[in-house]
């Protein structure tokens, strides 16, 4: 892996599948009676939150506690951020700490670009989501849930890919980082995505997204666009919204929300995602949320797992020592290979 | 990680298939002999090879005694001191025995034992694990250079090498032939540089 993962695109097929397979041994050490393991002891993750998170926020720092890492949580609210602090200072101040790793979620897109690429730090950038443009490990740890279930079977799927499986991302795609990334990851994992949203809810230049895209819901879960494996459910963003993007909340339910007789009409190994935080009985029905083929929970712990890997693939094996060893020292004697 | 060794410049053959064949029966009389029967004994192999010659290890000791003898597999990736010197790399799934590793004699299995770092990091991953009656470790190859205070209890062959040189070991489940081989390698730069074994 790169030293950044600022975007789903940053990664290559290998890659993906890569973090997926590590991300499969971690959830195996959380079964354990022992969770945690020594392997970034003495490294410094920084959660730098400038946005309101319970689930990404909590799982990063599951994630790097279980990895043995000190985590040192951040927000923006009761930080001198209020006092007016920029970014930069913000990251300089992180830096002079210490930070081996800065997981950030802010609302503006871009802002991790700018902290990973401005020189302010030098350590790895994580974008724990980024205004409406990405938010990478969701995408991932989605990526992860489809592999158990839709190849694994419940169980392992190391080294495979999506190929061929069909994922309906529904509802209000436009503010949704959630969307993007998992559009791009999707597609690198070969799998096709049907976007289904009312027209004023899908972005400009969706054209030329790597995606299919239906303003039917009913049309498309009756296997308009072929058979689907999966439907994510998106959250309408309302505190985005600055403009009237559908004429109420109960005709957007009636149109796009997920209700009981709706997922009926899924394939039956399909199954029902949600990202979080849900608006029960908007875009999402309690029954449908609750169903045999809801994946809401399991998303959540297995995020923790995807995220051990991400922090793992970047934080384990860098070093500023490395460089001035013989490449061939590495090859040497016994039971591991180069 | 699994893929077979390459053949690298001709080096001295130490061991063959037979050698390799008799140490391994030899070993598994020995642990016997020194556990008193295959009760509440479990072998736990260090991947790549330590898993091929666990399993090996227990097919002998089941043949000899009439009883299968519990095995699994102990990824040490994790748990690593030299993680930071090495690029990244995947770890590999750990499996444990169904009735676990609580109260049981474990015998870990490896190829080569060198520095004895692989060893340290497996008696931790070990003990997040469970908690053994006891550990032991049996080895196809001790080599020496020692860079901890590790001992193995069962050894197929002494080996006095150099720092300077490679030993390298090849399994048929693994590398197609069964082979043990001692190369002049790359000069060492340090005691622990790259210190794997």
């Amino acid at each position: 892996m790169r030293r950044h993962l600022l975007s789903a695109a940053d990664l290559d097929t290998a890659g993906a599948i890569e973090v997926l397979d590590v991300a499969e041994q971690m959830a195996a050490t959380q079964q354990r009676e022992i969770k945690k393991l020594p392997t970034l002891r003495g490294r410094t993750v920084v959660n730098l939150f400038y946005e309101d998170s319970t689930r990404t926020r909590i799982s990063f720092e599951a994630a790097a506690k279980r990895l043995s890492a000190d985590v040192i949580n951040f927000s923006a609210k009761g930080s001198s951020v209020s006092k007016g602090e920029s970014l930069k200072d913000t990251a300089l101040t992180l830096q002079a700490m210490g930070a081996d790793a800065v997981v950030i979620r802010h609302p503006a897109s871009g802002a991790p670009h700018r902290l990973a690429h401005a020189g302010w730090s030098t350590g790895s950038v994580v974008n724990a989501g980024d205004g409406t443009h990405e938010h990478p490990t969701q995408a991932l740890l989605d990526a992860y849930t489809l592999r158990r279930h839709l190849v694994g079977a419940g169980g392992s799927a190391r080294g495979a890919d999506l190929q061929g499986r069909r994922i309906a991302i529904v509802g209000d795609v436009l503010h949704s980082r959630v969307a993007r990334s998992n559009v791009l990851l999707l597609a690198t994992l070969g799998a096709q995505v049907v976007l289904v949203a009312p027209p004023t809810l899908l972005p400009v230049g969706v054209e030329a997204w790597p995606v299919t895209v239906s303003y039917d819901l009913d049309a498309t879960l009756h296997g308009g666009h072929g058979d689907l494996d999966a439907v994510m459910m998106l959250r309408v963003q309302a505190e985005r919204m600055n403009a009237a993007f559908f004429p109420s909340t109960r005709e957007y339910s009636r149109r796009y929300g997920l209700d009981a007789p709706r997922s009926a009409l899924l394939p039956e190994r399909a199954l029902v995602m949600h990202p979080g935080p849900m608006n029960r009985g908007f875009e999402i029905s309690a029954d449908a949320a609750d169903g045999p083929r809801s994946t809401i929970v399991e998303q959540v712990a297995n995020g923790v797992a995807v995220r051990m890997a991400v922090l793992y693939l970047l934080l384990a094996g860098q070093s500023g020592g490395v460089a001035d060893e013989p490449a061939g020292r590495a090859t040497t004697e016994g039971n591991l290979l180069p | 990680m699994d893929q077979a060794r390459p053949q690298g410049p001709a080096g001295r053959v130490v061991m063959e298939g037979h050698d390799v064949q008799r140490a391994l029966t030899r070993i598994a009389h020995e642990i016997l002999e020194r556990n008193k029967g295959a009760d509440r004994l479990v072998l736990m192999g260090i991947p790549t090879r330590g898993v091929a010659l666990a399993e090996r290890l227990g097919a002998r000791l089941a043949e000899i005694e009439g009883v299968p003898v519990p095995q699994g597999r102990l990824d040490i990736t994790m748990y690593r001191d030299d993680l930071r010197r090495q690029p990244t790399r995947a770890p590999a799934p750990t499996k444990l025995p169904d009735g676990g590793i609580d109260d049981q004699v474990v015998v870990l299995v490896d190829d080569v034992l060198y520095s004895g770092r692989t060893i340290r990091a497996a008696l931790d991953a070990l003990s997040d694990l469970g908690r053994p009656r006891a550990v032991r470790l049996a080895v196809l190859v001790d080599r020496g250079h020692r860079e901890l205070p590790v001992r193995a209890d069962y050894v197929g062959k002494n080996l006095p090498t150099s720092q300077s040189e490679r030993v390298l070991v090849a399994l048929t489940e693994v590398d197609g032939r069964d082979e043990v081989v001692i190369t002049s390698g790359p000069a060492a730069s340090g005691p622990t540089a790259g210190g794997r074994e």
